[in-house]
């Protein structure tokens, strides 16, 4: 036990948590807005692997960093544009449609990738963001290490949380898309256009969710790999039930998948993991989580209209 | 005639208004206008087009041809938002609210610029105090829609309206989901807009309510105008005539001849559920070829004995005998199969899957007896559906239309068809007739009466005395889950009845 508490001590353990979690934050919200206006984003997937290739590509092209976290943002709504066509104004099914998005963004991804670097056998790295120096807080004792040391696109993480949450909740669109994922009848029968809500949310979101995949290849690594996503999309659709489709329990939620993913990285590397197969280990979160997620999410209010398609003059 | 209009001219103008769908035509033609100040009551059938009418006024639908015009604007076809900025207003007949919203969030809803930062929920909140108190409408701004009665949540949807300074309130069935006293409340509330200067379309088949609160009568039957009258100058009968096309005559049952006892319940008590009271110890006897109609006050055990006689509910003591003898496992299939056949209380929740079609829901109870082999008798079924439809006159495109397009009394033909061609020993009828209109109201009390005289023995379960009173051979009345003794027709008057509904007498009697 020993080793779990000099764990729970390191400032690297900390620091871990805020950089894992980052890229779910951003994709969490993400889906989350496009619930919230009553649309199940199955695209969620692919549209992070592509947005890890297009805004690391970005990069190695010769645009600045920031350009290509706008690159990638942009590419995310473009797939959310096409996913929110045909599952807002066409109506059809919301899960063969996501499905749809994830394996073309993925696909059109691997194929650009091979297209833009054709004899490559390991990708070529580019100059990820650097940890942001915080005047003050960043040269803190132990806390500076633990929780100061992350790059701006982690504090942008936190920073698209929050905005989330103060337009879900605060703002006339925000009423509006909260009503739209409820009852879309409601939002018609007040003059308002539910497509375009629902259109909106869903190109919005798309696009954080392609600057969560972004993170990955600018910001946690340098590179763009196959199967760098590795079923963090999945993850985030349940990150949003967890948190009953509230921004502030889906930030937790992401933060305490990625203490969890932190602290199996570490145990595998004590006694413990001379012993057990690291497969275990691997496993942890993913037990924990389903655990966290039958015990938070019971009573949680699913918003009334999400995956139903609305057909104006249909009665 | 001409309708009344002010020097302004009408406030509303609705010319040569149609609406198909599929072979359809809703509307056909309609015109129609309002002046200020006053309250033009639209009378039909269900399924006569005033719904689809009023969707079109308000810009839910496109119309396939004419115009509407507000204060002598044309408005935009398909625009709800145009339709609410000239000052028109919609209370639904099915709200259109946002659950997980408090009452102010839906007033709120679509009146500030999405894109402004602040929601104003400062400004709204005296804008609304102020309408409640001018209109007689209360209700707490920050409590959520989920929490909230029927009746509170049409003051909120009247309330929309108002909040937009509506001039114009279209008002659909808006009694349909009422109490006595909250409708009179309503009634209250619009006198008061009135009095204002505001101008009503009220929506109805109540003729005792279009008679009290309207200046004028529209009849509207089969999607045309077919009638325009004075409210003064009319009364129920005449509009009655007109709303059903023909003289509509109550109907009044020959003399029951009760045959042998098809059904029998001795000591039988079920469990509670929740709020609503099991049966205690009931004993009953339904007899061929006679109606037992069941009087009490809603949640008085009716929905135990409804579920019990459907299969849906074991009971917990006691035996429960058909054509003398116990079935062994009782379930809603064992209840179909031993001829029961059941008309919901519910005709969306428990009657009807709302999208499948006419045939899928028509063969939901005997899919099984009419499939061939393991395979669905697809043909057979749109047979049997076809046939459901000319017999029963349910108003729809075709079998293949799904039932949610109905209207509640089409819809209720089709289940009433569905359980009558199947022939059933007994018929369990649980308020056969809610909410629906006159014509539509004989038509099933007298198919009711129908199968009665072939022979059938009907449990007629209803809240309205009048109707247990004009079709039962033979009355019983439930109180916390125990009934009276059986009181045979014209033995007790509606005021002793209601005494036992009171649950008085059941003491002695027990």
């Amino acid at each position: 036990m020993t080793e779990i508490a000099d764990i729970l001590i390191s400032a690297s353990f900390w620091a871990a948590i805020l950089r894992i979690a980052s890229p779910l934050i951003f994709a969490t919200m993400g889906e989350l807005i496009c619930e919230r206006a009553g649309v199940l984003n199955l695209g969620i997937e692919g549209i992070m692997v592509f947005g890890a290739f297009a805004g690391w590509m970005a990069v190695y092209a010769g645009l600045p960093l920031w350009g290509g976290v706008a690159v990638a943002m942009l590419g995310g709504m473009a797939f959310g544009a096409l996913h929110g066509l045909l599952t807002v104004p066409f109506g059809l099914s919301q899960h063969v449609v996501g499905l749809g998005i994830t394996m073309l963004a993925t696909a059109a991804a691997y194929y650009a990738y091979r297209l833009a670097l054709p004899q490559v056998t390991n990708p070529p790295r580019i100059t990820p963001f650097q940890p942001l120096h915080i005047p003050v807080l960043s040269n803190l004792p132990w806390l500076g290490q633990a929780l100061f040391s992350q790059t701006a696109l982690t504090w942008a993480g936190f920073a698209a949380a929050g905005a989330t949450a103060l337009v879900l909740f605060r703002t006339p669109l925000g009423l509006a898309v909260r009503a739209a994922g409820e009852n879309p009848q409601a939002v018609e029968a007040q003059g308002l256009s539910v497509t375009a809500i629902r259109m909106g949310a869903v190109i919005v979101g798309s696009g954080l969710m392609a600057v969560g995949g972004a993170f990955l290849t600018m910001s946690a690594f340098s590179s763009f790999f196959f199967e760098m996503v590795n079923g963090r999309g999945w993850i985030c659709i349940a990150l949003v039930v967890f948190g009953a489709w509230k921004p502030g329990k889906a930030l937790l939620g992401a933060l305490l998948f990625a203490g969890f993913d932190a602290l199996q990285i570490r145990l595998q590397q004590t006694g413990l993991g001379q012993v057990v197969p690291y497969q275990v280990f691997l496993m942890i979160p993913y037990l924990l989580s389903i655990l966290a997620l039958i015990a938070m999410s019971r009573r949680a209010e699913v918003p009334a209209a999400l995956m139903t398609p609305f057909n104006r003059g249909d009665r | 005639m001409p309708p009344e209009t002010t020097a302004q001219g009408p406030v509303l103008r609705l010319s040569g208004i149609t609406k198909r769908f599929g072979q359809l035509t809703a509307n056909d033609g309609i015109s129609l206008s309002l002046a200020r100040g006053e309250v033009v009551a639209l009378l039909g059938e269900n399924g006569a087009g005033k719904t689809t009418l009023m969707n079109i006024l308000f810009g839910h639908y496109t119309a396939d041809a004419g115009t509407v015009e507000v204060m002598g604007q044309t408005l935009p076809p398909g625009q709800p938002g145009a339709a609410l900025n000239a000052g028109v207003g919609m209370v639904h007949q099915h709200f259109t609210l946002a659950d997980n919203l408090t009452v102010l969030d839906n007033v709120l809803l679509g009146t500030r610029p999405l894109l402004s930062l602040s929601p104003g929920r400062g400004a709204a909140r005296r804008k609304l105090a102020q309408l409640a108190q001018d209109f007689g409408l209360a209700v707490d701004p920050d409590a959520r829609i989920a929490a909230l009665s029927v009746g509170e949540r049409q003051r909120v949807e009247i309330l929309k309206a108002l909040f937009r300074d509506a001039r114009i309130l279209i008002l659909d069935e808006p009694t349909a989901v009422l109490t006595p006293q909250e409708a009179d409340a309503l009634f209250d509330t619009l006198r008061r807009m009135l009095a204002q200067g505001l101008s009503v379309i009220f929506i109805s088949h109540k003729l005792h309510e279009v008679m009290a609160i309207s200046s004028r009568v529209l009849v509207l039957r089969h999607g045309k105008l077919v009638g325009e009258t004075a409210t003064d100058a009319t009364d129920r009968h005449q509009l009655a005539t007109m709303m059903v096309g023909a003289e509509i005559t109550a109907p009044a049952p020959a003399e029951a001849r009760p045959g042998e006892t098809l059904l029998k319940l001795d000591n039988v008590s079920t469990a509670r559920q929740g709020n609503r009271p099991g049966l205690q110890d009931v004993a009953l006897d339904l007899r061929a070829g006679q109606i037992l109609g069941l009087a009490g006050v809603s949640g008085n055990g009716q929905g135990a004995l409804a579920d019990l006689l459907s299969g849906l509910e074991s009971p917990t003591q006691g035996t429960l005998t058909l054509a003398d003898k116990r079935p062994d496992a009782w379930s809603p299939r064992t209840a179909v199969a031993l001829g029961i056949g059941r008309i919901p209380e519910d005709r969306h929740k428990t009657g009807t899957i709302a999208d499948f079609t006419l045939t899928e829901n028509t063969v939901l109870e005997n899919y099984a007896t009419t499939a061939r082999g393991g395979w669905m008798n697809w043909r057979a079924a749109r047979t049997a559906t076809d046939a459901i439809i000319d017999k029963y006159d349910v108003r729809c495109p075709g079998p293949d239309t799904r039932i949610r397009l109905l209207s509640g009394g089409n819809m209720q033909k089709l289940i009433l068809g569905r359980v009558l061609e199947a022939a059933p020993r007994i018929i369990l009828a649980n308020q056969p007739v809610r909410g629906l209109d006159i014509g539509a109201v004989t038509y099933v009390q007298e198919q009711l009466i129908a199968a009665r005289d072939a022979g059938a023995a009907v449990l007629l379960i209803s809240e309205d005395l009048d109707e247990i009173l004009t079709l039962s051979d033979s009355i019983r009345v439930i109180s916390e889950g125990r009934l009276s003794p059986e009181f045979p027709r014209g033995t007790k008057t509606p005021t002793e009845l209601g005494q036992w509904m009171a649950g008085q007498g059941f003491d002695h009697a027990a």
